[in-house]
């Protein structure tokens, strides 16, 4: 059906079809020349040599492992940690949701901060931990500890609300034929929520890779231990430039694939009735 | 036997009610939408816990708030359809009814002559194989029913069981039921709006309006139940 606005007489018709025309390719254009510029920034043959890099393989390796290790933990502890939420009623239940939402508009930087005044060398919790021998700030688990913080809300929010809208009489019937909690969980609540969660996984994957603020203050910027892809971009810039250009082709590549995989999830959904 | 006397506060009003149901007797539950009649069976079925009030099957007390009884969901042993009738859409037709068998560890074999029994009673013997999310509204609750019916229940509770049927299935399923509490002699109890229905399949019927009993007695002396004879 044709909205209103393009409905009424021949001129304003022609006028509006323009207007929405300037609208559509001015909004895309602003999106989508900034990504392609970077691609025509270097050859096809500079980008693929530079690709054997050793700065470019040791931040790609890092970003990888950090990011699946955070994405597990995030699975791990927040699967049920969402479902025990969305389902029991306690004191401070506002606060915590709150709380869950709290890294989404934080400055990934004032997050990092936050982290190092907790857990760094002379922080509240960071000294005990130093009286062991135990050192987290500049350390790869600091990466992890950073990408958790910033990227679980991600796959929170997405747990939370499927538990949350799932119709009770799936579990309600389950109980009645004798199933115990941990079996109608395991096969009912997570497979019928299950492409959902995912594609929450995968926006959490992309947020862990593109980590940048709170990293970069908590784990710091060291080679190999700390400087992930979006660090290795920074430094690239300011030295090896075709570097800089050639990781940021990667990211482009990784988040149109995480876009992607999210779409067909997100279509492959089957509504619940 | 089931014996229940159930209190309540709803949010607009108390729920007080007693009833019997004898083995092999289908009870029906009729009254407006949000008189109590789900909060009824919820309760009896124990994911609702009245205020006051006990719960009696076969002897086993299922709920007393006085010395604080109340049985676990799981181990009740309640036939349940409830109105969405809760088929689980990822798992086959065939697995959908042994979901209460398997969770009772029940050997195979027994498994599989006893999914196929159900299959057979309710006409579905083609759609085994099936991933229940892709069948018909009637054809779940003919599945509902059979994985109500697969675990021997000692109580069969429906709550609107037959409003998704078409006409040529509404009396076979309502004939298996009526065999299925025959030969069970379980008690049975029926929500169900069509007085027409309560008169086919129904030996009692108790009228709920606003948490309270307003008469009680043969789906035939029913006041309106001539009418619907008649035409």
């Amino acid at each position: 059906m044709t909205h209103w606005f393009l409905q009424p007489e021949k001129s304003r018709r022609t006028l509006a079809v323009i207007g929405a025309g300037f609208l559509i390719i001015l909004v895309t254009l602003y999106l989508a020349l900034p990504v392609a510029a970077l691609f025509f920034r270097i050859t096809p043959e500079l980008f693929f040599s530079s690709l054997s890099d050793p700065e470019v393989q040791s931040a790609l390796g890092l970003s990888l492992v950090t990011s699946i290790i955070s994405l597990a933990i995030v699975i791990l502890v927040g699967t049920p940690f969402a479902y025990v939420h969305s389902r029991i009623t306690y004191p401070g239940k506002m606060i915590v949701d709150t709380l869950i939402d709290l890294p989404l508009v934080l400055p990934p930087a004032v997050a990092g901060v936050a982290l190092l005044v907790l857990y760094g060398r002379v922080g509240f919790i960071g000294r005990y931990l130093n009286l062991f021998g135990i050192t987290l700030a500049f350390t790869t688990v600091a990466v992890i500890m950073a990408q958790i913080f910033v990227a679980s809300p991600f796959y929170l929010r997405q747990a939370k609300s499927l538990f949350e809208q799932m119709d009770p009489a799936y579990e309600h019937t389950a109980r009645t034929l004798g199933a115990s909690p941990m079996r109608i969980f395991a096969t009912i609540t997570i497979p019928l929520t299950a492409s959902g969660l995912v594609s929450g996984a995968v926006m959490t994957f992309g947020r862990a890779l593109g980590e940048f603020g709170a990293t970069i203050m908590f784990a710091g910027n060291l080679p190999g231990v700390s400087q992930t892809m979006p660090l290795a971009v920074y430094v690239g810039m300011e030295g090896n430039f075709i570097v800089g250009i050639t990781i940021s082709i990667l990211l482009v590549l990784i988040s149109f694939a995480i876009m992607i995989a999210v779409r067909f999830l997100a279509s492959r959904e089957v509504p619940l009735a | 036997m089931l014996e229940a006397d159930l209190h309540k506060q709803l949010r607009d009003f108390p729920l007080n009610v007693h009833f019997l149901v004898k083995p092999g007797e289908i009870l029906v539950l009729m009254g407006e939408n949000g008189s109590g009649k789900s909060t009824v069976l919820n309760s009896i079925a124990g994911l609702l816990s009245p205020d006051t009030g006990s719960i009696r099957l076969e002897g086993t007390l299922l709920f007393n708030s006085e010395n604080a009884t109340d049985m676990p969901v799981e181990d009740r042993n309640i036939g349940y359809v409830l109105q969405n009738p809760a088929v689980f859409p990822h798992i086959t037709v065939r697995e959908n009814i042994a979901y209460g068998l398997k969770a009772r560890y029940k050997p195979k074999d027994l498994v599989h002559s006893r999914v196929n029994h159900w299959l057979r009673v309710m006409d579905i013997e083609g759609l085994g194989g099936v991933k229940a999310g892709n069948l018909s509204g009637g054809q779940k609750q003919k599945v509902a029913l059979a994985r109500a019916l697969a675990i021997e229940p000692g109580l069969l509770m429906l709550d609107e069981p037959f409003t998704a049927l078409d006409t040529e299935s509404i009396q076979s399923v309502q004939e298996a039921v009526r065999t299925c509490v025959s030969d069970l002699q379980i008690p049975c109890i029926l929500v169900m709006h069509s007085v027409a229905d309560a008169l086919v399949i129904g030996d009692r019927v108790y009228l709920l309006n606003r948490g309270v009993n307003r008469w009680e007695g043969r789906p035939s002396d029913m006041p309106g139940a001539g009418m619907q004879l008649s035409t």
